[in-house]
């Protein structure tokens, strides 16, 4: 791991993406491919499945070191992560000459921690701790408990391999997408020169992602170049028509298969070898317009969902796109063809599997009107796709926008803070805020963004010098600042103690022009959420 | 009890059997001062006592009028009803730990202080006493200093990292301390390097080396021609500095920061350094432990708005360490800006 040890070290240092490019691929050149696959798998965001728990790796720190939970606790909180916790609180180990390689860690070692009891584990990790020095201690640590977080996105990973590789990179994404599984020479197949048949087999297509449309649409020229939907609101999957089967992918290039057995069994009636691109959403017969997406989201988590959840939340496929048909990769077609076919292809099997309607306007203005309908039709506004572009990998400008409405606001209070992680750590920068239920402020909202590094700092001192009581790392403080929140819906909530769900809060300004008084009710968020 | 020597009011730490403050927020009739910081050293007091191995800093800080003081380390005098004598505490040049002996018992309050060597100053002595109030800004066991050789072969390393990639290196620290500190480590590894240095590190360096102190040759940026190209030179830097409009002549820069709050990653990451090099001016927590150990005092005050955790791992190990706080009111004090 030593080498690996050395690549972590590269890319924390640099904020440059070009550099933590250049050295994630002069990794891949001069690592085992055995390692070099395990790295791109973690650097991409991939993780094991966890052998050792929180509590274990704290309970094997307080045992190495003698001391007390709370101070533990105490560090952990000024640190943010646990694994780097560790790290610095032990004294620094003693690597000798044995360096074990990255990919006996991930395939052997770590995954060896789950055939052991509590006391095992506990044991086997101050063993291994002892025997590293302290930038490895980090790093198995990090490797066992999660994300490596060290400013790679998947993207980048995906430009370093294909950098290393000397091969395009959309081929590379398209060859890393879905469930890669990490191994020398799974990683060496990555650098094979391109073959006709590359997109047969099971893994998904690379999304093609839209980007927010910031400026007016009248700077996209032609109002009839572009394409107009609704942009809808639920959980956007392909749909793979491959072999005898059908498989679901999410956004998230995770496997769905199973949680909608409506969509599987009507796209199992179309013909072999085709793709689709669209969004699931919860939708009653005979309504104009889906569920609310709570009503989704029940379906998300329901791996085989029972009689009743079906009947309260079918849902369907609003296809938008045609990716492959009759085995043929269609994605380098213009997307006015693409429809068309997806159309003739879907045609005979609503509702489960509908064409996405487009929006017909004449010029910009109409259009703008239109878009005004986006809340009551359930949408969260337009999306505008050039009718002659490809479909493209990942999230290019230029060819899709989304047109989202103007959020909801609310005016609320600060009324509880937490420390966050990673690069806020040690700073409070978890809120919790409240408004209005007569004369107590009920929670209604978390939000974890929106703020400058400087407002934060300002805040952080504040709330340290104005905290009224602690409740673990949670603190709750005077209520004196109001914050302007944005979020895209409300709905009615039996789990939330305010009886109201905001979704995606996130911070908008800091009101230091008013007052606590001046902050919204509960009343009217009700009144919101059941209009 | 304890009050009749420390006694923290609004204007600052008093010691009333003495009738003097040590480092007073407010101006008073008698300051002790224990070393020139900015949030230690402050204008406006009648009169100050000062180490006379901080004398040209306690000047540059405290202005040519004041009227100064300066006793040497360990040289005894009287103040109303006390003795009280200065001694090294390894914080910066001339820092001291101001020892009080008064009413029967005596009492040494650190400043701030380390226990690591550093060129640029005497070291920390330990002073027995009954009461030690010691600082805290570090007082958690995630901060263990490496030794100073190890940090200056990883700065030598990115100084060289930049001279092949023909980038400046911009390192932001602290003008008063722990600049020199870097610089007189540096002259030891790379003695005909020259460091170029911002406005606001000028005077000081000068007044290190007016001390006798040997550093790394330096030049102010101003000196250099406008537009000169400094791809592998070394700037250095106040922290303050960072994201100015003065950084626009080092656009390509990488960046650096010498500082014990680099310790921790997630620290680093937020400041938006590349780099982040574990420099501390003050103890860390073995360091903390120790000198309250060395102190052999019955009783321990903390100083610092973080103490807690130092306070209650005393405790559990038998110490009877309480906050300063306790004896008084004690004005609101931030985390030193300066000298961390």
């Amino acid at each position: 791991m030593r080498r690996f040890a050395r690549l972590f070290d590269a890319l924390d240092r640099t904020t440059s993406t070009a550099a933590k490019r250049d050295a994630m691929a002069r990794y891949f050149d001069e690592a085992p491919a055995a390692d070099a696959a395990w790295a791109a798998y973690v650097l991409g965001g991939g993780k094991l499945k966890r052998t050792a728990s929180s509590t274990e790796l704290r309970l094997a720190l307080a045992a190495e070191t003698g001391y007390a939970d709370w101070l533990i606790d105490d560090c952990y909180e000024q640190v943010g992560d646990l694994a780097e916790t560790v790290a610095l609180m032990l004294p620094e180990g003693d690597e000798g000459d044995a360096d074990v390689p990255l990919h006996v860690w991930m395939e052997a070692r770590l995954p060896s921690l789950s055939r052991l009891d509590g006391a095992g584990r506990i044991e086997l990790l101050r063993e291994w701790w002892r025997a590293l020095p302290r930038d490895q201690v980090f790093l198995a640590n990090k490797l066992l408990t999660g994300a490596l977080r060290v400013g790679v996105s998947h993207r980048l990973l995906v430009q370093a391999v294909a950098q290393w590789s000397n091969l395009p990179t959309d081929l590379i994404a398209h060859r890393m997408s879905g469930d890669w599984r990490p191994g020398a020479t799974a990683f060496t197949a990555l650098a094979a020169p391109e073959r006709a048949d590359e997109h047969a087999g099971e893994r998904p297509y690379p999304f093609f992602l839209a980007s927010p449309l910031e400026a007016l649409p009248d700077t996209l020229g032609e109002v009839g170049d572009w394409l107009a939907e609704w942009k809808w609101d639920g959980i956007r999957a392909q749909v793979m028509r491959r072999g005898d089967g059908v498989l679901v992918w999410s956004r998230g290039e995770e496997r769905l298969d199973g949680r909608f057995p409506e969509i599987e069994q009507a796209a199992a009636a179309l013909p072999p070898g085709c793709v689709l691109d669209g969004e699931v959403l919860a939708w009653t017969a005979n309504e104009d317009h889906p569920q609310l997406f709570a009503a989704l989201q029940k379906r998300i988590g329901k791996l085989k969902p029972g009689p009743k959840l079906l009947a309260d939340a079918p849902v369907r496929l609003m296809a938008y796109d045609l990716l492959e048909q009759g085995g043929e990769d269609l994605r380098e077609r213009p997307l006015a063809e693409r429809r068309q076919r997806l159309a003739a292809l879907v045609d005979g099997h609503a509702p489960t599997l509908m064409l996405s309607p487009s929006i017909d306007a004449v010029d910009w203005p109409g259009l703008t009107a239109v878009r005004g309908e986006s809340r009551t039709r359930r949408t969260e506004g337009l999306m505008l796709k050039r009718l002659d572009s490809p479909y493209r990998v990942g999230r290019k400008r230029g060819d899709w926008w989304k047109w989202k409405v103007d959020p909801y606001t609310l005016d609320a209070v600060l009324i509880y803070a937490q420390p966050g992680h990673g690069r806020r750590s040690g700073l409070f920068t978890d809120y919790t805020f409240g408004v209005w239920d007569g004369d107590t402020l009920v929670p209604v909202a978390k939000a974890y963004s929106g703020l400058d590094d400087k407002e934060i700092d300002r805040l952080d001192r504040w709330i340290r010098a104005h905290t009224r009581e602690r409740f673990g790392p949670v603190r709750s403080v005077e209520a004196v600042h109001v914050f302007e929140l944005a979020f895209e819906a409300i709905q009615v909530s039996g789990r939330h103690k305010s009886g109201v769900a905001v979704r995606f809060p996130r911070i908008l300004r800091w009101r230091t022009d008013k007052a606590i008084h001046d902050a919204d009710t509960l009343d009217a968020l009700r009144r919101l959420a059941s209009g | 009890m304890d009050g009749d020597l420390l006694h923290p009011r609004p204007e600052g730490l008093y010691c009333p059997a003495g009738d003097f403050f040590i480092d007073p927020m407010q101006p008073v009739a008698r300051a002790v001062v224990t070393h020139a910081h900015g949030d230690h050293a402050r204008s406006g007091s009648a009169l100050y006592h000062v180490a006379d191995a901080g004398l040209g800093l306690m000047r540059e800080r405290l202005g040519a009028g004041s009227v100064l003081h300066a006793h040497a380390y360990g040289e005894r005098f009287v103040l109303g009803d006390t003795t009280v004598s200065l001694h090294p505490s390894g914080h910066v040049l001339g820092a001291a730990q101001v020892r009080i002996e008064g009413c029967g018992k005596v009492a040494v309050v650190s400043g701030d202080y380390k226990r690591d060597p550093d060129p640029t100053c005497a070291p920390f002595e330990p002073v027995p006493c009954d009461i030690f109030g010691t600082e805290s800004t570090f007082g958690l066991p995630i901060y263990r200093w490496p030794p100073m050789s190890q940090v200056i072969d990883e700065l030598v390393g990115w100084l060289d990292d930049c001279r092949t990639r023909g980038v400046p290196a911009v390192l932001f620290c602290y003008a008063l301390g722990k600049a020199q500190r870097v610089l007189a480590e540096l002259v030891r590894r790379e003695p005909d390097r020259v460091v170029h240095l911002h406005g606001a590190m000028v005077r000081l360096v000068e007044a290190y080396r007016e001390a006798g102190v040997t550093l790394s040759p330096t030049v102010p940026v101003s000196d250099s021609a406008k537009g000169r190209d400094f791809a592998g030179e070394l700037i250095m830097a106040p922290p303050s500095a960072a994201g100015s409009p003065w950084m626009r002549r080092f656009a390509k820069a990488s960046t650096g920061f010498a500082s014990g709050w680099m310790q921790v990653r997630g620290a680093r990451r937020r400041r938006g350094y590349d780099r982040g090099f574990v420099v501390s001016d003050h103890a860390d927590w073995p360091g903390l432990l120790q000198s309250v150990t060395d102190s052999q005092a019955r009783r321990v005050y903390v100083t610092h708005g973080d103490g807690e955790a130092l306070i209650r791992h005393l405790r559990d190990h038998g110490v009877d360490a309480r906050p300063l706080r306790s004896l008084g009111t004690m004005p609101d004090l931030r985390t030193s800006e300066e000298g961390d």
